[in-house]
């Protein structure tokens, strides 16, 4: 399928390897299949749009290239050498953050505690290296500040409990701290299901700005508007495969529904 | 959107770190005084078992003058220190959404091996401890092993090897008490007295006391505490971001073992003997501390004191109702009324989140 390189970002023509590819990724749920054998390619610098209708794959894309689950088949590469995620953290400790469907935040902890989840910070000296404390106060502090730089205004006090919050607040949470942490990629599973408008345009402004700093971000979103405005490239999915890869300049919003839709192919 | 500029008329819901107004207090600020009980409650899950016990020491003591006579109130702590220990390694399964029905079964197979390689296989004291250990981190590793890598449900695994420590214990027992004259002073010191503001409290109280302290500092301080809550809170969350949930569960259920062997080590004290009868109330009774204790079975959501307040609580109403002169079958009516007592509002707290 040559479909995909002849839709890259004419900036990264013709030397530029995928920051992040997956070939042949396949994955069945016992009887259903949730992947087809898909590949996927994301440059440095550009949002990478995946849509698709329910069903399509489009989160089980997502799992199997960020360890949260592991594909039957097929192969990651990162920045042109194999990896092998088994689990979450192994993507983690690559730079690649991501936010799920339905958000994985734990309603109970509090916002800081939920930004630094599985990589706490210890306190200096033997406070941290013997009694293994935690050094909340630095977090906390941490955990404001990114959420100033990164725009985000509507959570103010970073210890209150995720569960006290809106769904909005908890989207932006999610997105914060995949924001904050990933250092190679980003990844939004439908990360502006649950905003208004203003709350989703912050998470565009925030998507672009990622992007513009250098990371590159896979966005999966049902909404056509945001996919076309922000994306560089839109990799479309259907029944589990990937049907086409277009840009919002080769095709409009009602072709790239046809193609996901079945109605008509790229 | 609310402005945050409104005063707080909260100042209870705040906080601990005072801070003044935050979005805390205005997120908790729903109005009804109804519902700001239950934020309160929500925010410290600690505080309705407190009230319970402070109310309970007041009504029990008014009734009865004998209850604040020092000897009672010694035997009270005596009564509870084993019962206490057993609860903190069952607040640690129950907070990662489990349950253990094989704590008082793993304390007892622990405390007969203590017991009996002092007394039969003339081990020292010291080692004969360290076996005692071995054999609480074992079983406690084995529950978490079931639980992990066959992901049967704790309770049903639990529930199987409840029977089988039990079997282990008499066969390897004989069915027969080891009696204190025969078990090193060491071992048996755990019931030895010492006086505080004429109060007698034996050093099993205190390594109880001890042992809440460390336990509490470890949930509260340390960043595998974290992972042990975020992992009962929601366990598919806490896989995403990047924990590795058996991990936790398997070292909760094998520091539990370890919390047992201690256990063991108080409950030889406090009988002088050690029994293989000696665990069979103590399964359901840990939990029925712990979860007096305001601890949620749905995991997640509790503090290692609040199992402590719960033990005190059974405790007090036990030793209460027996002062007053009533027949024990009071004391189980009223311990199961505090149960169900307990779960209803636990549920009702629950509600808070949307
Ligand atoms: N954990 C799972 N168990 C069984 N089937 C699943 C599971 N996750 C996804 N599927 C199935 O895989 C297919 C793709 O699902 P998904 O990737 O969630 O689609 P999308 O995100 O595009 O809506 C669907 O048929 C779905 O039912
Ligand atoms: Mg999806």
């Amino acid at each position: 399928m040559t479909l995909s390189e002849d839709t890259r970002p004419a900036s990264t023509l013709p030397y530029t390897q995928p920051v992040l590819k997956a070939t042949g990724l396949v994955k069945t749920y016992g009887r259903v299949v949730g992947l087809d054998g898909v590949d996927l390619e994301l440059y440095q610098g550009e949002v990478l749009a995946v849509i698709g209708d329910n069903g399509a794959g489009k989160s089980t894309l997502i799992k199997c290239l960020t360890g949260a689950e592991i594909p039957d088949e097929g192969q990651l590469h990162l920045q042109g050498s194999p990896v092998h995620f088994k689990r979450p953290q192994d993507a983690k400790l690559y730079g690649i953050e991501t936010v799920y469907q339905g958000l994985a935040v734990s309603p109970a902890l509090d916002i800081a505690s939920n930004l630094y989840l599985g990589r706490e910070l210890r306190k200096p000296g033997i406070l941290g290296s013997v009694f293994r404390m935690m050094d909340t106060k630095t977090m906390r502090s941490n955990s404001k500040q990114e959420l100033d730089r990164l725009g985000i205004s509507t959570l103010q006090d970073v210890t209150v409990a995720i569960e006290n919050l809106s769904g909005g607040q908890r989207q932006a949470v999610a997105v914060a701290r995949a924001a904050a942490f990933g250092s190679k990629v980003v990844v939004l599973d439908e990360p502006t299901a649950a905003l208004g408008v203003r709350e989703s345009n912050q998470v565009l402004e925030l998507i672009r700005r990622l992007r513009d700093q250098g990371i590159p971000v896979i966005l999966v979103s049902h909404n056509m508007p945001h996919v076309f405005d922000v994306a560089d490239r839109i990799h479309i999915q259907r029944l589990g495969k990937r049907a086409a890869v277009i840009t919002p300049q080769s095709h409009t919003m009602t072709e790239a529904v046809a193609i996901m839709t079945g109605a008509a192919t790229a | 959107m609310t402005t945050n500029t409104s005063q707080s008329s909260t100042p209870a819901a705040a906080g601990p770190e005072g801070g003044g107004v935050d979005l805390a207090t205005e997120f908790l600020d729903r109005s009804t005084p109804l519902s700001r009980i239950r934020n309160l409650l929500h925010r410290y899950p600690a505080l309705s078992p407190g009230i319970v016990l402070v109310v309970a020491v007041i009504v029990f003591g008014v009734i009865s003058p004998r209850f604040f006579l020092a000897n009672n109130l010694s035997l009270i702590t005596q009564q509870v220190a084993v019962v206490g220990t057993l609860a903190i390694a069952q607040t640690l399964v129950i907070l990662t959404a489990g349950i253990d029905l094989s704590v008082g079964a793993i304390m007892v197979l622990s405390s007969m091996v203590i017991a009996q390689t002092a007394s039969q296989n003339h081990v020292p004291a010291a080692l004969a401890l360290v076996l005692g250990l071995l054999v609480g981190l074992a079983a406690g590793a084995l529950n978490g092993v079931l639980v992990t890598r066959l992901k049967l449900p704790p309770f049903i695994v639990t529930l199987g090897t409840l029977n089988i420590f039990l079997a282990l214990t008499l066969l390897y027992s004989n069915s027969a008490s080891v009696i204190g004259q025969n078990i090193p002073a060491l071992i048996t010191s755990t019931g030895a007295t010492f006086n505080v503001g004429g109060i007698g409290i034996t050093y099993g109280v205190v390594a109880m006391l001890v042992l809440y302290i460390v336990m509490a500092f470890i949930m509260g301080k340390t960043a595998w505490g974290r992972h042990v809550y975020a992992v009962g809170d929601d366990k598919e969350s806490a896989r995403l971001a990047g924990i590795r949930v058996n991990r936790v569960l398997l070292s909760v259920y094998v520091a539990a073992g370890a919390i047992l062997a201690i256990g063991a080590w108080i409950q030889i004290g406090r009988a002088d003997a050690a029994s293989p009868n000696a665990g069979n109330d103590l399964n359901l009774d840990s939990i029925t501390a712990v979860v007096i204790g305001g601890t949620s079975l749905f995991g997640g959501r509790g503090t290692i004191w609040g199992s402590l307040l719960g033990a005190l609580i059974v405790g007090v109403f036990r030793n209460g109702l027996a002062l007053a002169g009533l027949d024990v079958l009071y004391q189980t009516l009223a311990v199961g009324v505090l149960i169900i007592v307990a779960v209803s509002l636990d549920q009702w707290i629950r509600k808070v989140r949307k």
